[in-house]
């Protein structure tokens, strides 16, 4: 399927990819005070590498995120999560009680920006956990099986 | 008669959410094909998210962000069923993979994706076995 | 410490169940000492909380510090308390006896995938049984059986991915319905948390006659009653527990229909209170007695003509399931002492009994019944705990499943509902037919009858099961279990 692709579509595939990961990242990083998030910003994320695979083929897509690295990411991401979750635990605050990752006591300003701070990173571990789920769904679904063909190649 | 009219006038949302669940229930009992039964299921689910938003929804009402102005001046949306149909959404995600994930394995393995198919193979395994 | 037990039983075999497939990689050694591991903590954290919550001391814990009706919070009283217990020790000793069997049954490279669901199957079920909050509820149901799904669809069989597939389209039904009634509640009520909506029903009785409340609860009994396998509702359950891996089987036969009646019994007595189903919605209460005691007789009368163990004892448990709904709606002191000892006399016999069918499987194959024969003769230890949890089943004096039995016969004849009587006579009666029938393969095979069953199963796999049939015993003679179950039911307000 790769050379059955018009050179137009192959050029601007190639360039919109990296425009596509920045605004993941943008999404991302307003997720806090605004529309946006970890859940969005992995699928925008995702898709810059569903693009990749649908212009390149099957296997161009899956060597831009090879299994071994999603499938490595994808728990990794809940554990940036649960692992924020118990810092705050440790610090002496409930489980997920952000403002308490300032220390014992902070300023309220430091408050402020320990919640902001745990926000993030929560947001950027669901993220990498909903860009890794999202990359296996499609390559999984994608696979092109021995004896049917599959989507490409 | 007038007094149900208009109350179904007042009330559509109530009528399309149980229209799309019945067609949802419909497709999943009695469709053979699996595939059939999961797009069965996501309109199902869909029915319940359109709900959720309608409960959701006030008159004039704008996005639940804080302005300027004092929040009780301005009418706004009830954000709570928004978040909790984010959530109900990312569950039906993952419905739908592991249902579609077990069709792949259930086609590799069977051959077929017809329900009746797969009941007839698995009777004829049971008396291999036996 | 004891502050944050609540969370940290939930979050550390969530955590292991993140960390397995990451360290998998690295050395595939660790991933059953973490399991384990993981799995313990939870027990200790659970048996904890149980102690401690005794005389009515519920603990409370606010997640991310927000005051409970605004943020989810998670509660321990006196009932979920036991059920964290079995929850956990069942995982326990699933994780301890698995070994051999998933060696035998699953290939090397699904193993570790398959301890990493079964640690967030446990978290999913640990978490529905502790939240305060209903949407949470939802969502920890969705979780516990999305891995059901795939606990189940891993049997080496490929009828076991079909029975996934059916498990997965019922069980969504159920859940979407479920998630209909909390929309329909939460838009009376506007709230999520359990306190806050029952408030909201005690200082306003009439709610229960509104339409949209009526609907919640008749939607969120409806897809409990799937979920739990409630007869007539229990069509997924049979091909469910038969072709399922063995260890799967185990764990979520004696834990995951339980985990939904608790769901049952906690949206009954914390999110509607009790005077929905007296004056509330009487005939709900109706049609759940009649279904349960339509369960209690012909879940064990299809079980005895099953030439399959595992299917056989997934009948049995439609039957067993009843006994739990019944307890809840008799709502007198002495029929919810019943139901709620059930929760772990139910656990300890079925866990026992399908330790047994996974022993068979590694030894024969298959898990025929004719092939128990003489099992008694090579396998004592495996045939004596076959013995005890049947016989807890049937209701033996001096088994647990009597103390059940009893409590729910006085509690019937409290309520003035003597049809129960013969209801629960009838169902033992069966149970000792399908029992025996085992029992007499067991210990009574004729001496020309060369067993199939070489020898005994590895220690690794007799531990658990006699553990299971010892508890047997031991809640059928020394009174903990009741005592436990009697301050659960002061701590919920039934006057005693």
């Amino acid at each position: 399927m790769s050379d059955a692709q018009s050179p137009v579509i192959r050029y601007v595939a190639r360039r919109a990819v990296p425009f596509i990961q920045l605004y993941a990242l943008y999404v991302l990083g307003h997720g806090e005070d605004g529309p946006g998030g970890g859940f969005q910003g992995g699928v925008i994320f995702a898709s810059s590498i569903v693009l990749l695979a649908l212009v390149f083929g099957y296997g161009a897509g899956r060597k831009a995120c090879p299994e071994r690295i999603s499938d490595f990411i994808s728990p990794l991401g809940c554990l940036v999560y649960a692992s924020i979750g118990l810092l705050c635990l440790l610090m002496g605050g409930m489980f997920l009680e952000y403002a308490r990752l300032a220390g014992p006591d902070a300023s309220d300003h430091a408050k402020h920006a320990a919640h902001h701070f745990g926000l993030i990173g929560i947001e950027a571990g669901v993220m990498l956990t909903v860009t890794a789920s999202m990359v296996t769904l499609f390559f999984e679904m994608a696979r092109p099986a021995p004896d049917e063909g599959g989507l490409d190649e | 008669m007038s007094d149900v009219l208009r109350h179904l006038g007042t009330h559509y949302h109530y009528v399309i959410y149980i229209a799309l669940m019945l067609i949802g229930l419909f497709a999943v009992l009695a469709k053979g094909n699996l595939i059939k039964k999961v797009i069965g299921l996501n309109v199902l689910q869909t029915a319940v998210f359109l709900f959720y938003i309608s409960i959701g929804r006030k008159a004039d009402g704008t996005a639940p962000v804080l302005w300027d102005q004092k929040p009780e001046t301005i009418p706004y949306e009830n954000p709570v069923p928004h978040v909790l149909m984010l959530t109900a959404i990312v569950v039906g995600v993952s419905i739908t993979a592991v249902a579609l994930a077990l069709i792949i394995r259930i086609k590799r393995a069977y051959g077929t994706m017809e329900e009746s198919e797969i009941l007839v193979l698995d009777e004829s395994d049971q008396q291999g076995s036996a | 410490m004891l502050q944050h037990l609540p969370v940290l039983t939930i979050m550390v075999p969530m955590f292991a169940g993140l960390l397995v497939p990451l360290l998998a990689r690295v050395h595939a050694g660790i991933v059953r000492p973490l399991t384990i591991g993981a799995l313990g903590f939870s027990c200790f954290a659970a048996i904890h909380m149980l102690l401690h919550v005794q005389g009515g001391h519920p603990i409370e814990y606010a997640m991310g510090g927000w005051p409970i009706p605004t943020g989810i919070g998670y509660r321990v009283d006196g009932l979920n308390a036991m059920v964290l217990v079995m929850i956990a020790v069942i995982g326990l000793l699933t994780a301890l006896w698995m070994r051999r069997s998933i060696e035998d049954e699953l290939p090397a490279a699904a193993r570790p995938g398959y301890h990493a669901v079964l640690l967030l199957a446990c978290t999913g079920f640990l978490g529905i049984t502790i939240t305060a909050d209903i949407f949470n509820l939802y969502v920890f149901l969705e979780i516990a059986s999305i891995t059901s799904y795939v606990l189940i669809a891993m049997g080496r069989r490929r009828q076991a991915l079909y029975a996934g597939y059916s498990y997965l389209i019922v069980g969504s039904i159920g859940a979407t319905f479920i998630l209909l009634g909390i929309g329909h509640l939460y838009m009376r009520t506007g709230s999520l948390a359990m306190a806050d909506i029952l408030a909201q029903f005690q200082a306003n009785p009439d709610l229960y006659g509104m339409s949209d409340v009526r609907m919640a609860f008749a939607f969120l009994v409806v897809g409990l009653a799937i979920k739990m396998a409630l007869f007539p509702l229990h069509g997924w359950q049979p091909g469910a527990y038969t072709h399922a891996p063995s260890a799967s089987s185990l764990f979520i036969a004696a834990t995951s229909t339980k985990v939904s009646a608790y769901a049952l019994y906690r949206i009954v007595f914390s999110v509607f209170g009790t005077e929905v189903l007296v004056s509330g919605l009487p005939p709900v209460r109706d049609a759940l007695l009649a279904m349960a005691c339509a369960a209690i007789v012909l879940g064990p009368l299809i079980a005895i003509s099953q030439g399959d163990l595992k299917r056989l004892l997934a009948y049995s448990s439609v039957g067993q399931i009843g006994y739990i709904v019944l307890g809840l709606m008799l709502l007198d002191e002495r029929g919810l002492t019943g139901g709620i000892i059930h929760f772990w006399n139910h656990a300890a016999a079925k866990g026992a009994l399908f330790c047994v069918a996974g022993a068979l499987v590694l030894r024969t194959g298959a898990a025929r019944v004719d092939d128990l024969a003489g099992l008694g003769r090579r396998a004592p230890w495996t045939a004596s705990a076959v013995t005890v949890a049947g016989c807890s089943m049937v209701g033996v004096p001096l088994t647990a499943g009597f103390l059940s039995k009893w409590y729910l016969a006085t509690g019937a004849l409290a309520t003035d509902r003597l049809y129960v009587v013969p209801v629960l006579l009838a169902s033992s009666g069966l149970t000792a037919v399908y029992v025996w029938r085992i029992l007499q393969k067991v210990w009574f095979a004729p001496a020309d009858v060369e067993p199939r069953v070489g020898a005994e199963v590895p220690w690794s796999m007799r531990l658990p099961t006699l553990v299971l049939a010892a508890a047997c015993l031991v809640f059928g003679i020394a009174p903990w279990s009741v005592e436990f179950a009697r301050d659960a039911i002061a701590a919920l307000g039934i006057a005693p």
